[in-house]
């Protein structure tokens, strides 16, 4: 039984690094809006601001 | 008939004749007008056609607004108290008006990506909010907006003490309270069982101390921080001498936590620190789901600042020039643009104007204002351009002094509020008597076991179950009628629902829909029906007015004519093929067609020398509206209408709904007093409304529904919000309200019945501390189980509504 010593810290510790994660999370607004990121990735990504600046209507490869 | 064609931007139908179209992915797409056709010409070439295949609904139809409505924002004065700035950098928070779906969001991103200087954009499309940042040295403010609207949304700008992200805030921290609690208590319960398990087949000494340790490693955090609105809620109820609900769970978990702390030290005696989690995960999941359906409700700030706009044009002399609202003074003049709203009250000194009041007295109509005539700050300027000299600004305009009542509404709790709140009072009085004189007795008895046997005494008799009973069954039901369409924002609605005798509706957007309707055309003269109709809607075109909206619907409609001319408040006049044609009030229609001898009901048509028509409009009553008011009635609640439009038109609705009872021409203080005397003969009153002047009764009602279409104020002063456009679901909830009434008094029932055996028990000493931590563990968990068969309830819910619509009251 001296395991549990050791084990139960270890869970703690598990434990702790997941509400850490947990509320880092929630800070970062991950759970502010449940439904558009979900969808977003349905939609193909055109040409966005870092490969150029308002290119018009030209299909970018993906 | 001919099928009309529907604009493929924004589902609005094509006016016959107009050949308007872009070519979208292959495929050319109708349009109703230049706008759609410059949004969707915009959007397909900047590559974000997707946005058409995942919306999931229409586009808002863009407008045309004087360039110099933005130019406004780039001021210093304007943006000073509106923006933050960080070196180059500048951020602000955006309301985006007419946002319906994901896609509206995607589509206003990827754009304002694509402009140079914005270095960060987030939309929100359940709060209909954003975030914008930008390099203001590189673009202005004015640009990225003018960008927005161009799209067909209506940018406004929010200060950055903003309520939306004081939820967000509530939220986020509710969110982390509970995960903490959620993850605290499986730990907590963990290690206690195998505490249980080790005080019936032995356990080492020092592996028991060791578990028990931990236990309070863990669940002091979680006191501390999932439980800290309850400490605090009970410090606050205290210091203001009452007992509420949150006195005995406090006091409770304190007394738990710090008895099993002590027992940790003292290395004998129970602990308790699993019953602490539990009690404050089940409680925080309770308050986490009352606090989501609140915040769904619309914030008062949103009404508000729909309403004002943010600068008005001053007229000096004959120099105009567009300011800050905050610029005005009390006697300048400014001109008020058609389709603009008044910046403050004033007194018409220019063109005498059609003013649409609906977001201030809920009614779509527009109304006559002659010169020397009042108008109101925030209503809208619908027939042209008007001049205003200004009377008064900021809190001493009508619009602030309807806040003011609604404040003043919402203050007066109802009493079926009270006598809860009286109720446990006396309750929590009860279980600390309780416990007070087990104390003494033991103390007398056998000072040894005093303290164990109280302890059990508190935990046995622990307000879990009872605590629990209503906010659980309440919870439940909120969801349940959530799925059906209808938001409850307040704790207490279900329950006063539940007793409601009486319901109060107002008539237009309520009972009605809200959109006029060409009820009846009869023939007067030599033209018929059809034909008269068809020139109506031509002249029709022409015009702005609400009224024009019931011409769209006729079939095949004449051109505008090309000498169109409107008199506000009169009527409409032009020519087809050299006659002149009048549209409009009787009086207005007889100066061309003769003498007046008919009753003056309706429109009517005429031209030179001739009656045409009579034409009826009316605004059309909700489907199913009779329906709900017949199993109203069914239930044992009398119906009323209480509205502020004329008595013709609310006696011609409550006929058809089946209502006899009605009252007209009702200010909002009125309705107020017609609630407060039903409620004083001892009705428990449901009141059902939607424009801003029903906020203040809504808010003094017992109980409230705000229509989902009618304005924020109102829905922020309503216990519910009805999201569906069905008034039958309003039925349903007073039966499910019902139900979990009997539910909640099954709970107490049980929970009472579980505290009267278990406290004499305790008291007498026979429980020890850990059977009574199951006990009343079991007992909460029975509680859950049969308020959860409210969730499982298919007997009267049917599909959920599409996507509730958004609808945001237009002050443009």
């Amino acid at each position: 039984m001296s395991i549990l010593y050791i084990l139960i810290p270890l869970g703690l510790v598990l434990v702790a690094f997941g509400v850490w994660a947990f509320f880092w999370a929630v800070g970062s607004g991950q759970f502010d809006d449940l439904e558009t990121p979900g969808w977003s990735v349905l939609v193909d990504e055109h040409s966005g601001r870092e490969d150029g600046k308002e290119t018009g209507g030209e299909e970018s490869e993906p | 008939m001919q099928a009309t064609t529907q604009c493929f931007h924004c589902g609005e139908p094509v006016p016959a004749g107009l050949q308007l179209s872009v070519r979208i992915a292959g495929e050319s797409r109708p349009m109703c007008c230049e706008g759609c056709k410059a949004a969707a010409e915009f959007i397909r070439d900047a590559g974000l056609a997707d946005y058409y295949r995942f919306r999931d609904s229409p586009a808002p139809r863009p407008e045309a607004a004087p360039d110099d409505t933005w130019t406004t924002y780039d001021r210093p004065e304007v943006q000073l108290p509106l923006l933050a700035r960080r070196g180059e950098s500048a951020s602000v928070n955006l309301l985006l008006e007419g946002l319906r779906c994901s896609a509206c969001g995607w589509l206003i991103e990827r754009r304002l990506e694509r402009l140079s200087g914005v270095t960060s954009i987030a939309v929100n499309p359940a709060t209909g909010r954003g975030h914008l940042e930008w390099r203001a040295a590189e673009l202005s403010l004015s640009s990225i907006l003018r960008a927005i609207h161009g799209l067909g949304y209506r940018p406004h700008l929010l200060g950055a003490a903003d309520t939306l992200e004081v939820a967000v805030r509530e939220r986020r921290q509710a969110m982390k309270r509970l995960a903490l609690a959620g993850l605290g208590m499986t730990q907590v319960m963990m290690f206690a069982v195998a505490l249980y398990a080790g005080a019936f087949d032995g356990m080492d000494p020092i592996l028991r101390q060791y578990l028990r340790l931990v236990s309070m490693l863990v669940a002091t955090p979680v006191l501390l921080y999932s439980g800290r609105p309850f400490l605090a809620g009970a410090w606050s109820s205290l210091r203001s001498g009452q007992f509420g609900m949150d006195v005995p769970v406090t006091l409770a978990l304190l007394l738990a936590w710090s008895a099993s702390t002590f027992n940790v030290f003292a290395g004998q005696g129970e602990v308790y620190f699993d019953a602490v989690t539990t009690f404050i995960f089940l409680l925080s999941l309770g308050r986490f789901a009352e606090m989501a359906a609140r915040h769904r409700a619309g914030s008062t700030s949103d009404a508000l600042l729909r309403l004002q706009p943010a600068s008005a044009i001053r007229l000096s002399g004959d120099a105009t020039e567009r300011v800050p609202v905050a610029d005005l003074r009390v006697g300048d003049t400014v001109l008020v643009p058609v389709g603009e709203s008044f910046p403050a009250d004033g007194t018409l000194v220019g063109g005498a104007t059609m003013v649409n009041e609906a977001m201030l007295t809920g009614e779509a109509q527009a109304l006559k204002r002659d010169l020397g005539e009042a108008v109101l700050g925030g209503s809208v300027n619908v027939a042209q351009p008007a001049r205003v000299r200004i009377d008064a600004l900021g809190h001493q305009t009508v619009l602030a002094s309807i806040v003011r009542l609604l404040e003043r509404a919402q203050t007066e709790r109802p009493a079926i509020a009270r006598l809860a709140d009286r109720w446990s009072s006396w309750f929590v009085g009860g279980v600390l008597l309780a416990a007070t004189l087990v104390a003494v007795a033991w103390l007398l008895v056998d000072p040894a076991r005093a303290f164990g046997t109280t302890l059990s005494v508190l935990v046995v008799t622990c307000p879990c179950a009872l605590s629990l009973a209503t906010p659980t069954a309440i919870t439940a039901a909120t969801s349940s009628l959530a799925r059906r369409g209808l938001l409850i924002t307040r704790a207490e609605t279900i329950e006063t629902l539940a007793h409601t005798s009486r319901a109060v509706l107002d008539k237009t957007g309520t009972l009605t829909l809200g959109e006029p309707l060409v009820n009846r055309c009869t023939r007067l003269g030599s033209v018929d029906a059809d034909r008269c109709l068809q020139i109506a809607a031509g002249l029709e075109r022409t015009s702005t007015h609400p009224i024009a909206r019931a011409f769209r619907q006729v079939a095949n409609p004449l051109p505008a004519p090309a000498d169109a001319r409107g008199e506000a408040g009169e009527g409409l006049e032009g020519s087809y093929g050299g006659i002149r044609y009048r549209l409009g009030r009787r009086d207005f229609v007889a100066v061309i067609a003769g003498t007046a001898d008919r009753r003056d009901a309706g429109t009517y048509l005429g031209r030179d020398g001739e009656w045409l028509a009579e034409i009826e409009i009316t605004d059309t009553l909700r489907p199913g509206a009779r329906a709900a008011i017949l199993r109203l009635a069914r239930q044992g609640i009398a119906t009323e209408i209480a509205s502020g439009d004329h008595a013709g038109a609310v006696a011609d609705i409550a006929a058809q709904a089946g209502i006899t009872e009605y009252h007209a021409r009702l200010r909002p203080e009125d309705k107020i007093a017609l609630v407060r005397a039903r409620e004083a003969e001892g009705d428990t009153v449901l009141m059902v409304g939607d424009g801003i002047n029903d906020a203040p009764v809504l808010a003094a009602a017992s109980v409230s529904i705000a229509m989902g279409a009618g304005t924020s104020l109102a829905q922020t002063s309503a216990g519910a919000v009805l999201m569906a456009a069905d008034l039958d679901i309003i039925p349903a909830a007073v039966e499910t309200a019902r139900r979990t009434v009997g539910v909640i008094r099954q709970n107490l029932g049980w929970a009472v019945a579980y505290n009267v055996i278990a406290l004499p028990l305790a008291a007498l000493g026979y429980v020890p501390p850990w059977a009574a931590a199951i006990g009343m563990s079991t007992s909460s968990l029975l509680v859950v189980a049969n308020a959860l068969r409210l969730r499982s309830d298919t007997t009267t819910a049917r599909a959920a509504p599409a996507v509730p619509a958004r609808v945001t009251g237009t002050a443009a």
